[in-house]
């Protein structure tokens, strides 16, 4: 990584790992008696141990007036790796979780393996850590090979990635400390939120600046859709943070909205991490390596700039159906409720897009894994957004919601489309990016499509079949009026299905060390040998791959 | 006149209407204007192009 870096760049770095260093102390001093000390710490190690391994590299030789004609690859490909650590922790955590569902004595009366604070570890772990780190990853690969131009220059995409990770390693130990403002997917204090957004800023211009050099003159769609993660995300998160520390040596604050307000606002950036964060950066995904990879042109490409607009105007708006039955005024629950039906058009042009990219392809979709790794998450996509349309019908809503039918629904998209998209993604970017002839291990990649199959399956099956038991417990009146089951009732009803739930995350946890397993051997194998006649995947110079 | 519940109301029901309705319809011509459709089939050809894997100059 530092041998890419020019004489400017590397003074530069070292300028912002002081200022983390300088920081991390400043946070650690005043927030002494405080958690917030615990995190300055944590920064001020962090950045020391950086700080230090950047200057014994100062007297590298520069990097080679050639770079310029590549590609800047080597975030990507320390992005795929932190993907692949990222997800076997999420995934690892969120089997830990279910099986404290099902046998609640785990906690051993320990206050961090609690599920409290163990849940935010494994929601924050899988989207922002495994689907996050894979965002970015794909995202520099994409837009380069889709604008034909270099990353802008060499430490800015550095500082996106690691300081990324920093903030997911932020929130992630914060978590198990208890420190949580309490909002579902935003749960990091003011401190986190602040530095998500100076990385978020940059993330942004890089975009901007690739885009400003670029020699392709149409930009291709799926950089529309990075560009709306991008961009959405970053007013979602600033506006959802807004807060006020106790002081600035507290971690604790308090967000600027009170009451329905507040739900308002959580409700609007909750459905909204889950339509640009989850929907929309994967779609970017799914629209360059599932023809890349199916070697046809995406079907309709008119079709997937009417659902890239519609996604856009319309998910805006969805959020609320998230507050059926609350204090919020009734039509803005009936606007959330009708942009929720509606946004079945956009989602499923895209879906159909897909599939029908396939129509013709099918013989590879059964001989490729990886290819059938994204028809699955394609077909997964129409059937989640198919089932969230429909509960987000006040009707259905008050059926479904609080029970765990939502969360079943929340793992078809997750597992089905999130991770499935991501897994043949990477599949079919590994190789090249580490300039290997091909993944080590086939077969693996074949067991590991079906571990995800079959985990998914099990997992959304168990929790449907939970849900509706748990709504319709909860609803069930005898003659008298009064309900015929307790609480507790639903909750030995829910039993059998938390332990199924936890053997269909298990094998979809063991799907993911496979493919990390298989990522870190591919890394491993020999690499490939410079043919003149291989006219794409040019290798690096051996003085470019140093920095892994 | 006071900025209150009403207001937002007001403002998300006729502004918010035609705003989406409007942008909508810009957005359909826009696809779908005959001319535009070669650069659209040109585009759709960007990931299965096989330019070598380097940048433009």
């Amino acid at each position: 990584m530092f041998s890419d870096f020019s004489r400017d760049e590397r003074i530069f770095s070292f300028i912002i790992l002081g200022g983390l260093v300088v920081a991390g102390l400043a946070m650690a001093i005043a927030g002494r008696g405080d958690l917030l000390s615990t995190h300055g710490w944590l920064i001020f190690g962090l950045s020391l141990l950086a700080f230090f391994a950047a200057v014994r590299q100062f007297d590298r030789p520069e990097p080679s007036a050639e770079r310029l004609s590549e590609y800047y690859d080597a975030p990507t490909r320390a992005g795929l790796v932190l993907t692949l650590i990222w997800g076997v922790i999420g995934m690892g955590v969120g089997f830990w979780v279910a099986a404290l569902l099902a046998w609640p004595d785990l906690t051993f009366d320990v206050a961090w393996l609690s599920f409290g604070r163990l849940r935010p570890v494994h929601t924050s772990g899988v989207i922002f850590g495994f689907g996050g780190n894979a965002l970015i990853a794909t995202s520099f690969h994409v837009l380069q090979r889709t604008t034909r131009a270099r990353l802008p220059d060499a430490i800015s995409p550095w500082f996106v990635l690691l300081g990324y990770n920093l903030f997911c390693i932020v929130a992630a130990s914060g978590y198990l400390m208890g420190l949580t403002q309490s909002k579902e997917y935003a749960e990091p204090e003011w401190y986190a939120d602040i530095w998500l957004v100076v990385v978020w800023v940059v993330y942004f211009a890089i975009y901007m600046r690739t885009l400003a050099r670029r020699k392709e003159p149409h930009i291709y769609v799926a950089n529309w859709y990075y560009m709306a993660f991008i961009l959405v995300v970053a007013i979602l998160h600033i506006v959802n943070n807004l807060a006020v520390p106790v002081s600035f040596g507290s971690a604790k604050s308090y967000s600027l909205f009170a009451g329905v307000q507040d739900a308002m606002t959580q409700w609007w950036y909750g459905h909204n991490a889950v339509a640009f964060f989850l929907t929309a950066g994967f779609l970017g995904m799914m629209y360059y390596y599932l023809p890349k990879r199916a070697n046809r042109p995406i079907f309709s490409y008119r079709m997937s700039i009417i659902s890239f607009w519609g996604i856009t105007f319309m998910y805006m708006w969805a959020g609320s159906h998230h507050l059926h039955y609350t204090a919020l005024p009734h039509w803005v629950q009936t606007l959330g409720m009708a942009f929720s039906v509606v946004l079945l058009v956009p989602s499923w042009a895209s879906a159909g897009n897909a599939l029908l990219t396939l129509n013709g392809a099918w013989h590879k979709v059964r001989d490729d894994a990886v290819l059938r790794f994204m028809a699955l998450a394609a077909i997964f996509y129409g059937i989640t957004t198919f089932e969230g349309s429909f509960m987000a019908i006040r009707a259905v809503n008050s059926l479904s919601h609080y029970t765990d039918w939502t969360i079943g629904h929340v793992h078809a998209g997750a597992l089905g489309w999130v991770a499935m998209i991501t897994f043949g993604s990477l599949y079919s970017l590994v190789p090249s990016m580490f300039k290997r002839e091909r993944i080590y291990s086939n077969k693996l990649v074949e067991m590991h499509f079906w571990l995800a199959l079959a985990g998914t399956v099990i997992y959304v099956f168990a929790m449907w079949n939970s849900g509706v038991i748990q709504g319709l417990m909860w609803r069930t009146y005898d003659e008298a009026g009064t309900l015929s089951y307790s609480f507790l009732e639903s909750l030995d009803a829910m039993h059998p299905y938390y332990i199924i739930r936890a053997f269909g995350g298990l094998l979809f946890l063991l799907g993911a060390i496979t493919a990390l397993f298989n990522v870190v051997m591919t890394i491993r194998m020999p690499a490939m040998e410079a043919t003149p006649d291989r006219g794409r995947d040019l290798p690096a110079e051996p003085a470019l791959q140093a920095g892994e | 006149m006071p900025f209150d519940h009403d207001t937002v109301v007001g403002f998300s029901k006729s502004f918010g209407l035609i705003y989406l309705v409007v942008l909508s319809l810009i957005c359909l011509a826009w696809t779908y204007w005959p001319s535009n459709k070669k650069g659209f089939d040109e585009a759709a050809r960007v990931p299965v192009l096989d330019e070598e894997d380097r940048p433009w100059r």
